[in-house]
């Protein structure tokens, strides 16, 4: 389908997939079965300038929009979403201070973080705070200068290898959800610290960790906009991020048909090649034909949060959560299509299998993407009926 | 440090074709890369312009549409392209590409390192570079492998032997043509694809670089490919069979048989 991309567009889209193909394609089977960091692989991402796309100029970026941070991820996940998520998640990290930032903190950071030489990250969810997210336990406390920061983050994307951290802690328990703060918080903070490396089903190469703060000092600058900020600076940062979940999962799925597709017309059963059945046609339409409807979902939603609505949650919710459903499905059918040869791991599609499950999972299970979507349905025929 | 990089545009290697009737390449319709070699040869002017300081320059003789090799390797990194292109330098062969290539450099001035990739893949002679440093009467080096290191005078390198390395001094300005295991080259980067996008590419003629239009293209050249053809397979397959030992003494006698061995 043609999106009528501008040529500036297009060559960003050029630029991922060239990256994808030459550098992520040769080594991802090994970095998933190794469950290796792709620091290389940051750095050609960096040396493409792919970190900067939805930075501001004046900040070291190339001033583009959700919209172009998608077509980069889009193209980086048809090859690996793990490569990819490590990725999006320094920009997940950087959203914060890019929405809520003082000026003070957007000069410090984000030119950092748009040129790759410092990783991001976005640390929210704890043991017992995951898609409840307001029992959060994380304190922080100030003390003159500083606050000081008490608690575990668990299964943070980028733990460890980033240097930038966006944490959301409780500064007024008393005040529940809107009790809790956003700081940033460096490595090499004192009192900051990583624990358990965790051992995952798919996405391998990216790095999921415990982060922990055990009487962390950190300067008071690094508190985001004001206290009691924390949720509404986070559900507003998910809002902008979770349509580069929704590319994550077209990319993944389309890399699936690619290969499903190839593999339909090289394999030959009973005489013929296998495509030229119909359990076969019709599996790789549908499949085809879910990518297509994700893929305009996901643009429309990321052109409109790039239009700066007041409030952009249904809509990214439901390019995340319908993306990702249909990823699922998708990436089940291409091992399905290839067999028993899908089931083996010399071919990519059982890691496209494993790795899509996360995407119903991190950024809000889909669950909760529903909730979202039902409780704006809820808002929007209110007002309605006035 | 001012450096010059000599590439050349060539057909991807896997479209590759041969008219059937003229035995020539068939260029058209074909999609076309920078040299491979000539990628190296980039990626080493960019890193020592990182190190020394300076400007790096990429030249190119060819036909109009070399124009978009320029702009990939602006897309690396690469300050300024300069595109020499004229009727008249068609049907070129190494000598008159070297005269060519000789005068577009002269006219760019100053120059203190050229680099070339060892040799294209589209007609394999590994001439061009080292017939430039000629016609310049600079010093060269071929199958340069690493840049050790480079003051504004002298420069060492390390060349990829036969059997071995050479390392060798000499004083700037210099040719160097470069091998894979130099470096790996980086990915272009967007800011840099953005400003090639906008950049305007100029052209010289034979004219703007001052040539002698004699010594130029099919005119200029001291050779004509009066056919390219595909060698013919004499090669016959034969069978040996039987037990090892009788296997090893059949083909004794076979190998006797054509004088290979004693």
């Amino acid at each position: 389908m043609d999106y009528f991309l501008t040529e500036e567009q297009i060559m960003i889209k050029d630029l991922a997939r060239q990256v994808a193909e030459e550098r992520i394609l040769p080594v991802r089977a090994k970095l998933d079965e190794e469950e290796t960091f792709p620091w290389e692989l940051m750095k050609d991402l960096a040396q493409a300038d792919l970190f900067g796309i939805c930075i501001p100029e004046e900040y070291g970026g190339l001033g583009g929009g959700c919209f172009e941070y998608c077509l980069a991820i889009e193209e980086l996940a048809r090859v690996c979403i793990g490569v990819t998520t490590t990725y999006a998640a320094s920009g997940l990290g950087a959203y914060p201070i890019l929405l809520f930032g003082s000026e003070e903190q957007k000069q410090k950071y984000l030119p950092e973080i748009a040129s790759g030489k410092r990783l991001g990250a976005f640390a929210i969810t704890e043991a017992n705070a995951g898609s409840d997210a307001g029992s959060i336990l994380t304190t922080a406390a100030p003390d003159g200068d500083h606050y000081v920061l008490n608690g575990t983050k668990q299964w943070i994307t980028n733990g460890g290898e980033a240097e930038i951290y966006t944490v959301i802690a409780i500064t007024d328990r008393k005040k529940g959800a809107r009790g809790a703060s956003a700081f940033i918080v460096e490595k090499g903070d004192p009192g900051f610290s990583f624990g358990k490396k965790e051992k995952k089903m798919g996405i391998r190469s990216s790095a999921t960790r415990e982060v922990i703060f055990d009487e962390c000092r950190i300067p008071k600058e690094r508190l985001i906009r004001r206290e009691g900020m924390g949720f509404v600076i986070a559900m507003k940062v998910f809002d902008i991020s979770r349509p580069g979940i929704g590319a994550l999962a077209v990319g993944l799925a389309q890399g699936a048909l690619d290969l499903a597709v190839t593999y339909a017309k090289e394999r030959v059963q009973f005489g013929k090649p296998i495509i030229s059945f119909q359990a076969i046609q019709h599996m790789l339409a549908d499949m085809a034909t879910n990518i297509e409807a994700a893929r305009a979902l996901v643009y429309a939603a990321a052109k409109f949060v790039d239009s700066k609505p007041k409030d952009a949650s249904k809509e990214s919710a439901m390019a995340k959560m319908f993306s990702s459903d249909m990823a699922m499905k998708v990436t089940t059918d291409a091992v399905q299509i290839l067999g028993g040869y899908g089931y083996m791991r010399d071919y990519p599609a059982e890691k496209m299998m494993r790795d899509a499950k996360i995407l119903q999972i991190y950024e809000g299970t889909n669950q909760i993407q529903r909730n979202i979507i039902g409780q704006a349905l809820n808002r929007e025929y209110k007002v309605r009926r006035k | 440090m001012n450096i010059v990089v000599c590439i050349k545009q060539v057909p991807y290697p896997k479209d590759v074709k041969l008219d059937p009737k003229t035995h020539t390449l068939i260029r058209e319709g074909v999609e076309s890369i920078i040299n491979p070699f000539d990628m190296y040869a980039i990626e080493e002017g960019l890193r020592l312009k990182e190190r020394y300081g300076g400007k790096v320059t990429v030249l190119t003789m060819g036909p109009p549409q070399a124009e978009e090799a320029l702009r990939e390797a602006l897309s690396y990194g690469v300050d300024d392209a300069i595109l020499l292109s004229d009727k008249a330098f068609a049907g070129a062969d190494t000598l008159a590409t070297s005269y060519t290539l000789a005068m577009g450099i002269r006219k760019i001035g100053d120059v203190d390192i050229i680099l070339c990739g060892k040799q294209t893949i589209d007609s394999d002679t590994a001439q061009v570079g080292p017939g430039l440093a000629i016609r310049l009467n600079i010093p060269y080096v071929t199958y340069v492998r690493k840049i050790v290191h480079l003051n504004s005078k002298k420069i060492r390198v390390e060349r990829i032997m036969d059997d071995g390395y050479e390392t060798i001094d000499l004083n700037l300005p210099a040719l160097f043509t470069v091998v894979k295991e130099i470096n790996e080259p980086r990915v272009p980067s967007l800011r840099h694809k953005l400003r090639a996008s906008k950049t305007r590419i100029p052209i010289y003629s034979a004219k703007d670089i001052g040539a002698d239009i004699k010594r130029l293209g099919l005119n200029g050249s001291a050779t004509r490919v009066i056919n390219v053809f595909k060698p013919q397979r004499k090669r016959k397959l034969e069978w040996i069979e039987g037990s090892v030992e009788e296997q090893v003494e059949k083909l004794l006698d076979r190998l006797r048989t054509h004088k290979i061995i004693g």
